[in-house]
């Protein structure tokens, strides 16, 4: 009876979440209740916004890519222990890598600029994770903060290139010039014309399809390798991690650098799919809804995907919302967002304990042991 | 004199700008020294400086404002109270998520109730606003050689919470340092098994402290949207909370050296603003954002060891389970 009761898988992965998920709606919806507007039907107009029409689902799975990256750069350092909250910069950054190719050898064909693309994304994206994490490991700098003051450098060092280096001369918006039409992802639309079938014109590109590849990526790596083997013990148990021969410092930049590359492929998706230059923060909070999506995912592939496309949903439909609800705009979504990190993230112990004893209680019922 | 003048002005508006991250780093710090990570600092700020602003719009009283504020900001750190200390549950997620949440309900709450875009209406009625409180012969003082300008430009001319900000340093180090609830409060951020042990409530205590952060942020907030500027706009602080995090880790938890810290950043702050396209004898033209990335730069420096040391309070992140 002492010993801590543990809840079913399919609870602990299904249902706890969903619960959680479902009080936030719940309060967000009495939030929209006190706006004086219905939440029933803000919530019905999200969720045809969002996925009523191939153009809504489009947007919706357009911004699910960007949560994607993000979403599996803050779980892989989740899984070692690490909270990576600089997600935001290093997709900055990241996407300034992807960027340099698009702006330079974006005359060469495709097929080579696309690697080299994803490459540069990677590295720049990894190189900017790259000291928070060696002052972690090597000096004890507390990661989550040095990640918070790398996000507001990595947004001086762009802002200073966009406006004094990149900017396309004779202009006055801190943009680069436009990328030439072989560094442009292909579109959804284009692909699916391709093969005979006619869709709406969205933002949605290949690089959804190459976010999938690195959610599967990351889950062979975490679950079906030695060194995902090790970064997990080293997460759940430094200790254990040093006395079975793993190195801790070694986990930590590496985890580190992987989180950092995944979250510098955003860039493919919305420098490369969507705006075809470099302009100021892109972004745009992508980095913090990762740290939603991994948290509500629990930090698994599957999860994260699912979740992101949720998060999609909700920036989609959420736009929706100002047009037809004059007393709601889009900044309900971002209400949302932080409701959900609330519960699923900060909150998630509330509900654990009562569902654990329920569960409990029934097994007791039922005399099984 | 001309490079004199230059010099007061520019303190003028260091003070100006210290003012708000003084006030959320006192919030950061008794919060951390209690052992519960702060990043809710921005989101209390925010969430304050509407709650002020909207009632000081309604009501015409810039004091209900301050009310308004401290209680929403209050509001929100029972919020992270209840997740962190009560539920155990993460500190660095529990903050983020009110930030996120207040974030979007500024400008949510703000478009429902004036119809503004997410702004509260213009702050220019009596009462409405903090305002410069202009000491005795300031203005002859001024005419007067170089203490009359510092008098007149820095002692006179500014509004009570600058005062406010200013006298909570030493309020702050004396109740650190020299109460029995200070001495308390920094065990329990250092070893707060040994504070149980002496029968003293964790809990409790650090419900204390939060509460405390919620108090100061309310000040911080309050200041932004009703004396600095007139009105509420979205995303007012502008990061603001985490430069008053980093300005607490920079001045080592604690109360003095975090003053000193606060003037630093802002006064880079109010340099980066004077230096823009100016160009120095040497070095040229030196870009603006590298000068308001430095305290960013300084806090990674210092926290890697390379620029003294700080050393966090041990317990600091770790929920107390008995």
């Amino acid at each position: 009876m002492n010993a801590p009761a543990k809840l079913p898988r399919w609870a602990e992965l299904g249902l706890l979440p969903l619960i959680n998920l479902g009080v936030a709606l719940v309060l967000a919806g009495l939030i929209i209740k006190i706006l004086g507007e219905s939440p029933l039907a803000a919530f019905k107009l999200m969720a045809t916004g969002a996925l009523g029409t191939q153009e809504g689902i489009g947007y919706t799975l357009y911004y699910a890519t960007n949560f994607i990256f993000t979403g599996l750069a803050v779980a892989v350092a989740y899984h070692a222990g690490l909270f990576n909250i600089g997600a935001e910069g290093q997709a900055y950054i990241g996407g300034l890598g992807t960027g340099l190719v698009c702006l330079y050898l974006g005359t060469w064909p495709f097929w080579v600029v696309l690697p080299l693309a994803v490459l540069a994304g990677a590295i720049f994206g990894a190189g900017w994770a790259f000291i928070p994490a060696w002052l972690q490991a090597r000096r004890g700098s507390h990661i989550v903060i040095t990640t918070i003051m790398f996000n507001f450098i990595a947004a001086a060092l762009m802002t200073y290139l966009l406006v004094n280096v990149l900017i396309k001369p004779g202009q006055q918006s801190p943009e680069t010039r436009e990328f030439s039409a072989n560094a442009v992802m292909p579109a959804a639309h284009e692909l699916f014309a391709k093969i005979g079938i006619t869709v709406v014109a969205t933002p949605l590109n290949l690089a959804f399809g190459l976010a999938l590849v690195a959610a599967t990526g990351v889950w062979i790596f975490i679950w079906r390798t030695r060194w995902g083997f090790a970064l997990r013990v080293a997460g759940a148990n430094p200790a254990a991690a040093v006395y079975a021969g793993i190195s801790p410092p070694r986990i930590i930049v590496g985890a580190m650098l992987i989180s950092g590359a995944l979250a510098g492929g955003l860039g493919l998706n919305e420098l490369m799919g969507s705006q075809h230059r470099i302009l100021m923060d892109f972004p745009s909070g992508a980095g913090f809804v990762g740290i939603a999506v991994a948290l509500m995912g629990r930090n698994h592939p599957v999860g994260i995907v699912v979740a992101a496309v949720l998060f999609g949903a909700l920036y989609q439909g959420g736009s929706q919302l100002s047009f037809d609800l004059p007393k709601i705009n889009r900044d309900m979504v971002v209400v949302i967002q932080g409701l959900v990190i609330l519960l699923c993230g900060a909150m998630e112990n509330i509900f654990r304990a009562p569902l654990t004893a329920l569960f409990a209680h029934v097994r007791a019922e039922k005399g099984i042991e | 004199m001309e490079t004199y003048t230059l010099i007061v002005l520019l303190m003028a508006a260091t003070i100006r700008m210290a003012t708000p991250l003084l006030l959320a780093a006192m919030a950061g710090l008794f919060s951390e020294r209690s052992g519960v990570i702060d990043l809710g600092l921005e989101g209390k700020m925010l969430g304050a400086a509407f709650a002020a602003a909207a009632v000081s719009a309604t009501t015409g009283s810039v004091w209900l404002g301050l009310g308004a504020g401290i209680l929403t900001a209050v509001a929100l750190a029972l919020v992270i109270g209840y997740a962190c200390i009560t539920h155990r549950g993460n500190q660095v997620v529990a903050g983020m998520a009110v930030t996120i949440m207040v974030v979007g309900l500024g400008p949510t709450l703000g478009l429902a109730w004036f119809n503004l875009g997410g702004q509260t209406p213009q702050l220019d009625g009596a009462g409405q606003r903090f305002t410069s409180l202009v000491w005795p012969w300031a203005e002859t003082a001024r005419e007067m050689p170089l203490p009359g300008l510092l008098y007149a430009e820095l002692l006179s001319g500014q509004n009570l919470l600058v005062y406010f900000a200013a006298a909570l340093v030493p309020f702050s180090a004396w109740i650190f340092y020299r109460t029995r609830f200070g001495l308390r409060l920094r065990a329990v951020g250092e070893n707060p098994h040994a504070v149980d042990t002496a029968g003293i409530s964790v809990n409790g205590l650090r419900y204390q402290a939060v509460i405390i952060s919620g108090v100061l942020c309310g000040f911080a907030g309050t200041y932004l949207s009703t004396a600095a500027s007139s009105g509420f706009v979205r995303d007012m602080t502008a990061g603001k909370g985490y430069l008053a995090l980093a300005a607490l880790i920079f001045g080592k938890w604690k109360p003095w050296p975090t003053l000193g810290a606060c003037l630093l950043f802002a006064f880079t702050d109010a340099l980066a603003t004077r230096l823009q396209g100016v160009a120095l004898p040497v070095v040229g033209v030196v870009p603006v954002q590298f000068i308001l990335a430095l305290p960013y730069v300084l806090t990674v420096l210092l926290l890697a060891g390379f620029v003294g040391q700080a050393v966090a309070p041990k317990a600091i992140g770790v929920p107390y389970s008995k």
